[in-house]
């Protein structure tokens, strides 16, 4: 390296130092937080203000002790068989039923707002995601004790590695259930997990074939559940351990060997940073930014936190054409204004009905594609139940500016 | 003549001149008629709505909560409605009701949630779609821009049909409606993205609030609407229209069907409560001089399951029995009866009609709409409208 180019790179490196390291002020904390947390609470505004970006950012990735849930209330920790839900009488039957998906609700809206730090924020929206990607819904799965603990899977992986969950979510009862792997076996396999796995929680479509899903329908036979304890059961008898041939790889494939198969492809983590850009960047995702953090996610073995660090420390992420460019979900409107107006919140259930108000039924997303999001959440009922609810907190708080706020219709987005 | 008459009869002409195969369907500009959907929320009881009465298989699969055959209105030597549809049976005596039987769609999803998302976006069994199959039909061929709104729901928040396009409303409270809508912001404009979205929503719902004033010169209907919920769901429905407020769908909602135990009280109350509401929409919109440019059609997620349950009421089943009403409506029964000795698997009924049917009944021959792209495929049209 000659002189002069050995004097810009250092001049380049005292400019750049500084500015990264620089305190990254009120508005770049707000947005960073608003967007990876619930909200951002005014304490973590000023604290975060006074950090660099990289600085906040890795504070953000920080670890998170245990899995950030309040422990299950009865309901949530009895498994009520089918028989037993057969043997009630109707009104017993709707109001155990009633009771157990109130509870469920309010234990995770409870979990929502609990969330103390922003890395504990991050941990449940990230929950929420993936609650959103690997979609059970009660409406079928019917137990609570089992969305229960699909929920705290989800959270015990929420920044962990994308391949130990998937391995993890198809063992799941909740989702042996809901997409139905319960009922296929050997000579008669259902496809539903095996198209679904492909569609939504890899692939994406256009990369595989219906042959490819046929084959590792037949793959998946053999998991399956207990139903009168609810718990995951393998069963050899039912699995068909024929050959396969599953995108090209051949030989005598189980379900994991197939999931094994779907983490090798590239289109797999491409899917995952674009549905993850869509979650916290903006709705058009770069394609080359795509390209690049997928391989860093695909290259670390789908470590969910190298992902997340790239996307909130890409340009994109910063840019000022993206800035208030999402539009705040249920979750992010109605927890997340309490948390960034510090107005004490109403208890769990009347907040879970309030989400359910404005579209976001916890634990029902409406089909295995999840809630679409975006300018879906608005429409004139539910964006009139957002002024309604924001009329309702304003007969409470009479802060200056604070109904132009509320009101405004940029108060949507985030 | 009203502006909208005048344009009807432009419209006429020119659709004439432009695609003479459509002319005979649409006596007027697309939208310039009214659809009246009527969702029977939970799954209504095709069979003991329009009841077999001469057919033994029907005794035999539900003694205990058929309908007798002394109790039948009877409509033909061998189907009679439920008692508590009396309301209806001027309704069918003046040709203006259309009684669709054994509508359905294939590998039926007994789900409530699912199979409405499918009667909803109109879609295939194994198909997710986001958008409504009005709210497709609206994006590509929108209504007048003067009117009220494309679409107000009426007795649900939940957009259904009209889910993802067009300027719908919710309005279950006129009042409570009017009042948020002040919350809402007019103006403004942004170069697209979500806050082009949020504001095009805000101004819809300004635009359904200034046009739909039901306090003001509202027309004062002497029909007397029925007491309970779907009465004043109608009589909602009908100030909308009495205001002059120009719509093209509204979407009423009655809820309850899911008729697991007990179901004989309850479903003759849903029934009277339907065929009450039904007739006082008639009556009303006769009044407004409307009744002849309105299509009213029922759906469902699903009929439910012939055989009887242990609880004195029935399962989800699949295929199910629709009504169409109208004055121009040509009345009768369209389909075939669904045969109860030929039961599937689950012992439910087989569908003989694609309720996407029903659907491009309303776009081709009540709109004069093509309706391929917003149904997904080629469903041939029924004679209810002619």
């Amino acid at each position: 390296m000659n002189l002069s180019l050995r004097i810009i790179a250092l001049v380049c490196a005292a400019c750049a130092l500084p500015a990264l390291a620089a305190p990254m002020g009120s508005d770049d904390a707000r947005h960073l937080l608003g967007r990876a947390g619930i909200g951002a609470r005014p304490a973590d505004v000023a604290r975060f203000a006074a950090l660099s970006r990289d600085a906040a950012v890795e504070q953000l990735l920080a670890d998170t002790a245990g899995e950030g849930a309040a422990p299950l209330s009865p309901e949530l920790v009895e498994y009520t068989p089918p028989s037993r839900l057969r043997a009630m009488s109707d009104d017993e039957r709707r109001e155990h039923q009633k009771r157990s998906a109130i509870a469920l609700r309010a234990w995770w809206v409870g979990n929502m707002l609990a969330a103390a730090t922003p890395a504990e924020q991050l941990r449940e929206h990230m929950t929420l995601f993936w609650h959103n990607h690997f979609v059970s819904s009660m409406e079928k799965v019917k137990s609570a004790k089992l969305m229960a603990d699909q929920n705290r899977l989800l959270r015990r992986h929420a920044l962990g590695r994308f391949g130990e969950l998937l391995h993890a979510v198809g063992r799941d009862p909740a989702m042996v259930v809901y997409l139905d792997s319960a009922t296929s076996r050997k000579g008669s396999p259902n496809e539903n997990f095996a198209r679904e796995v492909m569609e939504l929680f890899t692939l994406g479509e256009g990369n595989y074939g219906e042959q490819d899903v046929k084959e590792a329908a037949r793959a998946f036979t053999g998991w399956s559940i207990e139903p009168e304890i609810g718990e995951f059961r393998w069963r050899p008898f039912i699995h068909d351990g024929g050959a396969k041939t599953v995108l090209g790889v051949g030989g005598n494939l189980d379900g994991d060997a197939v999931l094994d198969i779907l983490l090798a492809q590239p289109q797999t983590a491409e899917l995952l940073v674009r549905k993850l850009w869509r979650e916290f960047v903006s709705p058009t995702p770069d394609e080359r930014e795509v390209r690049r953090i997928a391989a860093l996610y695909r290259d670390s073995g789908y470590d969910t936190r190298v992902a997340l660090r790239a996307l909130f420390s890409s340009r994109p992420f910063w840019a000022d054409g993206n800035r208030l460019a999402l539009v705040k979900s249920p979750v992010d409107w109605v927890l997340g204004t309490l948390n960034s107006l510090d107005i004490e919140a109403p208890d769990a259930p009347a907040l879970a009905f309030a989400l359910r108000q404005l579209g976001q039924d916890l634990f029902a997303p409406p089909n295995v594609k999840g809630w679409p999001g975006g300018e879906a959440w608005i429409n004139s009922s539910t964006l009139l139940a957002r002024k309604q609810m924001a009329e309702r907190m304003l007969r409470r708080e009479s802060r200056a500016g604070l109904r132009e706020a509320l009101l405004d219709p940029a108060y949507q987005l985030k | 003549m009203k502006r909208r008459d005048f344009l009807a009869c432009l419209g006429g002409g020119g659709l004439l001149a432009l695609a003479p195969g459509l002319a005979a369907a649409a006596g007027a500009a697309p939208y310039q008629r009214l659809l009246v959907l009527v969702e029977l929320k939970g799954g209504n009881d095709g069979l003991n709505t329009v009841v077999p009465y001469a057919d033994p298989e029907y005794y035999a699969l539900r003694p205990r909560i058929g309908i007798k055959r002394e109790d039948v209105l009877p409509i033909s030597e061998r189907l009679g409605f439920h008692p508590a549809l009396q309301a209806l049976m001027p309704v069918w005596q003046a040709g203006e009701l259309a009684v669709v039987q054994g509508v359905g769609y294939p590998n039926p999803n007994l789900s409530h949630f699912r199979s409405i998302e499918i009667w909803d976006t109109a879609s295939g069994s194994d198909q997710y779609l986001q958008q409504g199959w009005l709210a497709r039909s609206f994006l590509r061929r929108p209504p007048p821009a003067a009117y009220a709104a494309d679409a107000v729901v009426v007795g649900s928040q939940d957009m259904g049909p009209l889910a993802g396009g067009g300027r719908v409303v919710a309005l279950t409270n006129p009042e409570q409606f009017a009042r948020l809508a002040t919350l809402a912001q007019g103006g403004g404009t942004a170069r697209g993205g979500p806050l082009a979205h949020i504001l095009q929503v805000e101004a819809d719902i300004r635009q359904a609030a200034a046009k739909i004033n039901t306090r003001g010169q509202s027309f004062r209907f002497a029909t007397e609407f029925p007491q309970g919920g779907f009465g004043a769901t109608v009589r909602t429905a009908c100030q909308v229209l009495g205001s002059g407020a120009d719509v093209a769908v509204l979407r009423l909602t009655l809820s309850g069907f899911d008729t697991h135990q007990n179901q004989p009280g309850a479903h003759a109350n849903l029934l009277r409560q339907l065929a009450e509401g039904l007739a006082a929409l008639r009556s009303a919109l006769v009044e407004l001089q409307a009744w002849d440019r309105t299509l009213v059609l029922t759906y469902a997620e699903f009929g439910r399951r012939p055989k009887e349950n242990q609880s004195n009421g029935t399962d989800h089943g699949t295929a199910n029995v629709h009504f169409a009403l109208g004055g121009a409506v040509r009345g009768g029964f369209y389909g075939e009866t669904p045969n109860l000795a030929r039961l599937d698997g689950n012992g439910n009924l087989a569908f003989g009609i694609d309720y996407r049917s029903l659907y491009a009944t309303a776009l081709e021959r009540w709109w004069g709409l093509e309706s391929r792209e917003a149904l997904g495929g080629r469903f041939p049209s029924l004679g209810f409208v002619v």
